[in-house]
């Protein structure tokens, strides 16, 4: 698959507007948003007008739109990093592309400019191999292919329902690790993109994300909430917790997850010393969900990934609840997530 | 293109790790004159060659290796009746190595595999870093998206529990080739042209629970952890297969490492591999593996080891006894192995008594 054969028409690039001004962000993005509509949303929390360059096809959604399509009691849904699945939830393409506003494109080790756009339309539109381990990686891209001993009937793989992006220079560390290594900066590009087996688990990003919407659109939930999420990658964990969902509805419904390329460049934002001084709950809630999700089985009758959603939720509820009141927000916010995504795309 | 490195001129390693814990298994038929250009990373270690074919023929090994040289009248005078379980004409004899080796480590490599360079036109020294990834943890339980986490300059993502971080004992590190890729013969013929020049700079855990293809080009593994699970089963001469043996090593020894909690990783080092095998005479080899792995991986990746089994022979001989169960259905081939894996089990005790449990 090429550059030349993405339809731009069946992608919205969705961006989580978590700082008002927008220029440097996009105008740095300029060739490689060209010719894709853009959703902006704004985090409702944030009270300066937005700033944003001429020349991009946009739709800006703020506050106030949320407020008119769900009533003003739910807008603390998308506050913060989650702003941006207000714009999963009102676009209308097959893909959705989403990155941090704090970053910008990298630079390939032969100094090109990476586009992440394409590479992330490519990964989704290729199939993924969850079943086996192809020790060459993506058998698909030019120069590559399926290894001896990879049984043929796997070789025509499946659906990619996401595509997780990685980053040079700010990598996506915790805080206490970055704060133990306060220089320390990825500047290692792994020339690779895989797909993540069936079964096995991982944090994903939020902060260079790609998924195919009409496959599991539904499963990115913005779910978990930390009681002192902040407005720095260090003080969240939605994205984890809506990648372990993912992950497993993914593995459920028989489709894949891509990891690796494209990276972007992550700007310096935030102190990690800082975010530690806050009382770190991610770690405690992280080590009480990897259990949960590894003997989590979701019922065969949960064909479609709105059921997934709903029947994850009663689990969490059911096997988590009593730990954390963390949990049992996550698995209302999941069951009004799936109210929503029902409401806004029938009407739509 | 790629081309490999030119070693001339390279001093040999002044500082090699481990030598006198690790051994290098080398299987061979022809020559080794491949090992000329390896001199500065393998000549501080011992060899294990394991000569396949006519016993008569004498291989000729270059000056300055310290090695012990085993021919199939060694391998039959060794091991007597139980010689049965080792393959003739196919470098799976090779696994004969592995089991008359004492040392802690393995390190095994083709006779067409020379020194790969890095993108920054530097020779790879293949040996040193199969022993940092056999030194240092694995992850198979929750996977880094940044790969191997203990690597300079790399760590832990956002969200890696705490509680895995330390991560579990390597048992085998699997390295990759570029140049002439390792493909089947179908593939070979589809895509004669093909060549391997994407050097990915990572080293990553395989999960729990995932199956891979494991190559013996270019591979190291801690004998001591899961040695007695690296048998590259009934191949060549008298076997309706071939081009499977690693391929079998490999799936055994990811069931039994995922059952005991170690880890198998995958990805640097890469070699330069120089020859490409004849895709017929290949197809010919591999052509009932291609049926048989429909059923065969299935089968792997449903087997269930029981709690009693807590050493590699155990576990081993539990897996042998359900091949001989669930797979001679599939062809009497498999009743073979299932028998030949039991007698290398019993071999290996024998040779290695102090290695039992």
């Amino acid at each position: 698959m090429s550059v030349a054969e993405i339809n731009k028409n069946e992608v919205d690039i969705v961006i989580g507007a978590l700082n008002a001004d927008l220029t440097q962000f996009l105008s740095s993005w300029r060739t490689f948003f060209s010719g894709f509509h853009l959703i902006v949303v704004k985090d409702p929390e944030l009270k300066e007008e937005l700033n944003i360059p001429e020349g991009f096809d946009v739709d800006v959604y703020t506050k106030t739109d949320m407020e008119k399509v769900l009533g003003s009691t739910n807008s603390t849904m998308f506050s913060g990093y989650s702003c941006r699945y207000f714009g999963y939830l009102v676009s209308k393409k097959k893909y959705i592309v989403s990155i941090d506003d704090d970053c910008v494109p990298a630079k390939d080790p032969q100094g090109f400019l990476v586009d992440a756009v394409s590479q992330h339309v490519i990964n989704l539109e290729t199939p993924a191999t969850p079943l086996f381990f192809n020790t060459l990686y993506d058998p698909y891209c030019e120069g590559a292919d399926f290894v001896r001993g990879y049984p043929f009937s796997l070789r025509s793989g499946v659906p990619c329902a996401a595509s997780c992006g990685l980053w040079l220079n700010l990598a996506d560390l915790d805080a206490p690790t970055q704060a133990l290594k306060t220089e320390q900066r990825n500047t290692s590009y792994v020339d690779a993109v895989m797909t993540v087996p069936a079964k096995a688990m991982l944090p994903i990003s939020g902060i260079n994300i790609a998924f195919n919407r009409e496959l599991v659109g539904p499963a990115l939930v913005p779910a978990l909430r930390l009681a002192g999420e902040g407005k720095v990658r260090w003080e969240t964990l939605e994205d984890v917790w809506c990648g372990m969902c993912l992950k497993h509805i993914s593995d459920h419904l028989g489709y894949g997850v891509k990891t690796g390329k494209p990276y972007v460049w992550r700007n310096e934002r935030g102190d990690a010393v800082e975010s530690l001084r806050k009382k770190w709950e991610g770690m405690k809630l992280m080590e009480k969900s990897v259990p949960f999700f590894e003997s989590l089985k979701l019922p065969e009758s949960a064909l479609k990934v709105e059921d997934c959603v709903i029947e994850l939720a009663k689990a969490v509820k059911e096997q988590l609840g009593s730990d954390d009141p963390a949990f049992t927000q996550a698995a209302d916010a999941m069951v009004k997530w799936i109210q929503l995504w029902n409401s806004v795309n029938s009407s739509g | 293109m790629v081309d490999p490195a030119n070693t001339v001129g390279i001093p040999v390693n002044p500082t090699p790790l481990l030598t006198d814990v690790l051994d290098i298994v080398i299987p061979t038929i022809r020559n080794l004159d491949f090992l000329e250009m390896w001199r500065p990373f393998l000549q501080p270690y011992h060899l294990i060659i394991v000569q396949d074919g006519d016993p008569s023929k004498t291989i000729a090994v270059p000056e300055g290796f310290d090695y012990e040289l085993y021919n199939r009248n060694d391998i039959n005078r060794i091991l007597g009746p139980k010689a049965s379980c080792i393959s003739f004409k196919d470098s799976a004899c090779r696994c004969f190595g592995y089991m008359v080796s004492k040392k802690k480590y393995i390190f095994t490599i083709d006779d067409d595999c020379f020194v790969a360079k890095d993108p920054s036109g530097k020779a790879v020294n293949a040996l040193e870093q199969h022993i940092k990834n056999l030194l240092c943890p694995s992850t198979p339980l929750f996977f880094n998206t940044l790969y191997d986490p203990y690597r300079e300059g790399a760590d832990f993502v956002r969200g890696y529990p705490f509680s895995m971080r330390e991560g579990v004992s390597t048992a085998v590190s699997h390295g990759l080739w570029l140049n002439i890729p390792d493909y089947d013969a179908p593939t070979q013929l589809v895509k004669p042209k093909e060549r391997n020049t994407r050097y990915v700079d990572a080293v990553m855990t395989i999960p729990k629970g995932t199956l891979f293809p494991m190559c013996g080009m270019n591979l190291a593994f801690d004998r001591e952890l899961i040695g007695p699970a690296m048998y590259f089963g009934l191949m060549g001469d008298g076997q309706p297969i071939g081009r499977y043996d690693d391929m079998w090593a490999g799936w055994c020894i990811k069931v039994i490492c995922d059952h005991l909690g170690l880890g198998v990783k995958t990805g640097l080092p890469y070699i330069y591999h120089s020859k490409a095998s004849n895709p017929f005479v290949n197809l010919k080899k591999e052509y009932k593996g291609i049926f048989w792995q429909e059923d065969i991986i299935p089968f792997f990746q449903n087997v269930k080891l029981s709690k009693e089994a807590v050493t590699v022979q155990q576990c081993y001989i539990e897996l042998s006894k359900m091949v001989k169960e669930k797979l001679s259905s599939i062809d009497p081939y498999f009743d073979k192995l299932a028998d030949a894996m039991v007698t290398w089990i019993e071999a290996w005790d024998e040779l290695n008594p102090a290695t039992k449990a």
